[in-house]
């Protein structure tokens, strides 16, 4: 056996588990493992037909469905100003953008949806407050400079956080996470854009960019998740070539990215103690008020209803659409079924 | 116009309508993308706006005045449309919705940016963004059908639907308008315009022959609808005007090919033509619906906060 190149082994349902003899069902898992184990020594790719553990699948499954679930809820924030976007071209892209966060929602979905759970069952989770999305869309966009400092900040920590996961172990994730960080990356262009045309705008447009900035920095870093030390699902992550880097790497490599970009805004960063630490050779902050996140982790943010709500509202609004929708593509096919067995 | 399109032939139809786009034979081609630029042939607003600031576009006033209606039509659309961003029954209806609403407003960018260049009792040219935030309701040309409310789904895609089949016959005259940068205008939107026909004629499919409930409320959504139909079919003066030169034709005679492009979805979704009466409409002289200052309201509040700056 051990000279033998090792077989992906098909991943199964668990309700076909219960036909098979408890013999074959471990020696399965027992391939099934050294496949994986393999896998994940070589770096490379788990697809979704293979075995997995299942809790990579379980993790996988909720890291994946919130990541959608966040491209969802994240829509609304920015949706928020098209209406009154003050210039054609910026409605042009603001559209475009949000329009761009729906397609992110489809394509997650859908990797999430090779793991064995609908879409239908995600949503449904989302709106009864069962599955989480990111707490930096539970804050509101106030100002129109809002759109600037979502798309360079939030954005840009989507990003620092998102390009290691192109190389996420789990093949559907790590390619969606391809594209993805492709239009983020525009995204965040654009953000910066908007707030370089307000800090050399007039005062006022400049002090509204400075405003949105302070409003955003703190809940952009914590959008790295906890510190290392109190991430207990970190280490598993990481050895599963799910996770590339700690949070607190990220957070830190995040701050010199702005840091540096700051400067050509003319605006600035709302945290004195920022300074580059010569012996590590990396950015640190200052401290963060985790209170605060995990006060809207648990529901208690400004937006957190607003935004749940507004999701089932979509949703029952548009239930007798999904319904008729569904009704006439059954009618189709039974039309097409009756053709073919008269022919 | 002085020639009919030489493709009017393989143009006016719109497909097998129980196939969708992968079938549909309009004069989009099979591979083209409402969304992807293609080189050579996309015609961008900030084209046409260098254009007219080189002076190498310039519109008559007839023209101008024609364009601002096609461009507060597309830009009054637009913005109804967006409102649905985060709010459709389905994602892919965020997207779909998304992207009619963003192909309008290129189409309006294009539109009043041309329209500009012969405005301004100063002699300079106006902006779109002038034209669009910077008028009063009366000074806006759109017709009574692109303010009418989103209402339900439903509503909305009966709306979408008449203005798909309308912008389309417009469009695909307008491709051959003696006016260069009308016709270059045109050849970009009605490929846009014919993914849209498609898209609302199977969602007029969808609903009318799904359930009981939404037969009831697509029948009800084109009842509400349908009043503002004539409107966009009537002459006028300025019409009379552009047709007699070729640069566009008139209105009147887009009316038989709609209706008998309409007429085939209509009765494959086993729908009668509304049996109500056509309201007065006025939108091309000024006169709008009580929709329209708030539509305006919301859309100009920002840039008129901060008259003058830049963003």
């Amino acid at each position: 056996m051990a000279s033998q190149t090792l077989q992906s082994v098909p991943g199964e349902p668990t309700s076909a588990r219960h036909e098979q003899s408890p013999e074959d069902v471990a020696r399965r898992d027992a391939e099934g493992q050294a496949y994986f184990d393999k896998v994940m020594a070589d770096d490379s790719r788990i697809e979704p037909r293979d075995w997995m553990p299942p809790a990579y699948r379980k993790t996988l499954l909720r890291q994946i469905s919130q990541h959608a679930h966040s491209e969802i809820i994240g829509m609304q924030p920015e949706a928020n100003w098209i209406s009154r976007a003050p210039s054609l071209k910026r409605k042009a892209i603001l559209m475009a953008k949000v329009q761009d966060e729906a397609g992110h929602g489809l394509y997650l979905y859908s990797a999430a949806e090779t793991l064995g759970q609908p879409r239908d069952q995600m949503m449904q989770d989302l709106m009864d407050g069962k599955a989480k999305y990111s707490s930096i869309f539970n804050y509101p966009a106030r100002t129109w400079a809002d759109m600037g400092a979502i798309g360079w900040m939030v954005d840009g920590a989507a990003i620092a956080n998102q390009v290691p996961l192109c190389r996420a172990s789990f093949g559907p994730y790590g390619r969606a996470m391809v594209r993805v960080c492709k239009e983020e990356s525009f995204h965040q262009r654009q953000g910066f854009e908007i707030l370089l045309e307000l800090s050399h705008g007039t005062p006022e447009q400049k002090q509204m960019a400075q405003d949105a900035v302070n409003r955003w920095y703190a809940p952009a870093l914590m959008m790295f998740g906890p510190p290392d030390d109190d991430s207990p699902n970190s280490k598993q992550s990481m050895a599963w070539n799910i996770k590339r880097f700690s949070n607190d790497e990220l957070r830190n490599r995040f701050v010199g990215m702005m840091m540096e970009q700051v400067k050509v805004l003319e605006l600035t960063l709302p945290d004195k103690d920022i300074r580059f630490n010569e012996e590590t050779k990396k950015w640190e902050h200052g401290p963060l008020d985790w209170h605060e996140f995990h006060e809207v982790l648990a529901g208690r943010g400004p937006c957190n209803a607003q935004r749940l709500e507004r999701r089932r509202e979509a949703h029952h609004n548009g239930a007798w659409v999904r319904e008729a929708a569904a009704a006439y593509a059954a009618k189709q096919s039974r039309k097409q079924a009756e053709k073919e067995s008269a022919a | 116009m002085s020639t009919s399109p030489e493709t009017a032939a393989e143009t006016s139809g719109h497909g097998d309508l129980n196939v969708g786009v992968k079938g549909a034979s309009g004069s989009g081609e099979a591979t083209a993308s409402a969304t992807r630029i293609t080189p050579g042939n996309a015609l961008r607003p900030e084209d046409i706006a260098l254009a007219v600031s080189r002076g190498t576009a310039k519109p008559d006033a007839d023209v101008a005045e024609f364009a601002l209606r096609l461009g507060d039509d597309a830009l009054i659309l637009a913005q109804r449309l967006g409102h649905w961003i985060s709010r459709a029954p389905e994602l892919e209806e965020d997207i779909a919705l998304g992207n009619i609403a963003l192909d309008q407003l290129g189409h309006a960018r294009s539109f009043l940016s041309y329209a500009g260049g012969a405005l301004g009792e100063d002699g300079t040219a106006k902006s779109e963004d002038d034209l669009a935030y910077f008028r009063r309701e009366h000074e806006f040309r759109s017709a009574a059908i692109f303010e009418q409310p989103n209402g339900d789904f439903a509503v909305t895609i009966a709306r979408q639907f008449v203005v798909s089949y309308y912008q389309f016959e417009l469009y695909r005259r307008l491709t051959q308008s003696t006016d260069a940068t009308l016709a270059g205008i045109a050849a970009k939107a009605v490929k846009e315009v014919d993914y849209h026909r498609d898209h609302s004629a199977q969602w007029v499919l969808r609903l009318a022959l799904g359930t009981d409930e939404s037969r009831e409320r697509m029948i009800h959504g084109f009842k509400v609808i349908w009043p503002y139909v004539d409107e966009l079919f009537r002459d006028d003066e300025l019409t009379a005007r552009l047709s007699a030169s070729g640069a566009a034709v008139e209105p009147s005679s887009l009316r038989a090919d709609f209706d008998r492009l309409t007429g085939e979805v209509l009765a494959a979704a086993e729908l009668d033509v509304p049996k109500v009466q056509p309201a007065p409409g006025g939108g091309r002289q000024g006169l709008h619906s009580e929709h329209l200052g708030y539509i305006l309201a919301e859309m100009q509040v920002l840039a008129r906060e901060y008259p003058g700056a830049s963003w």
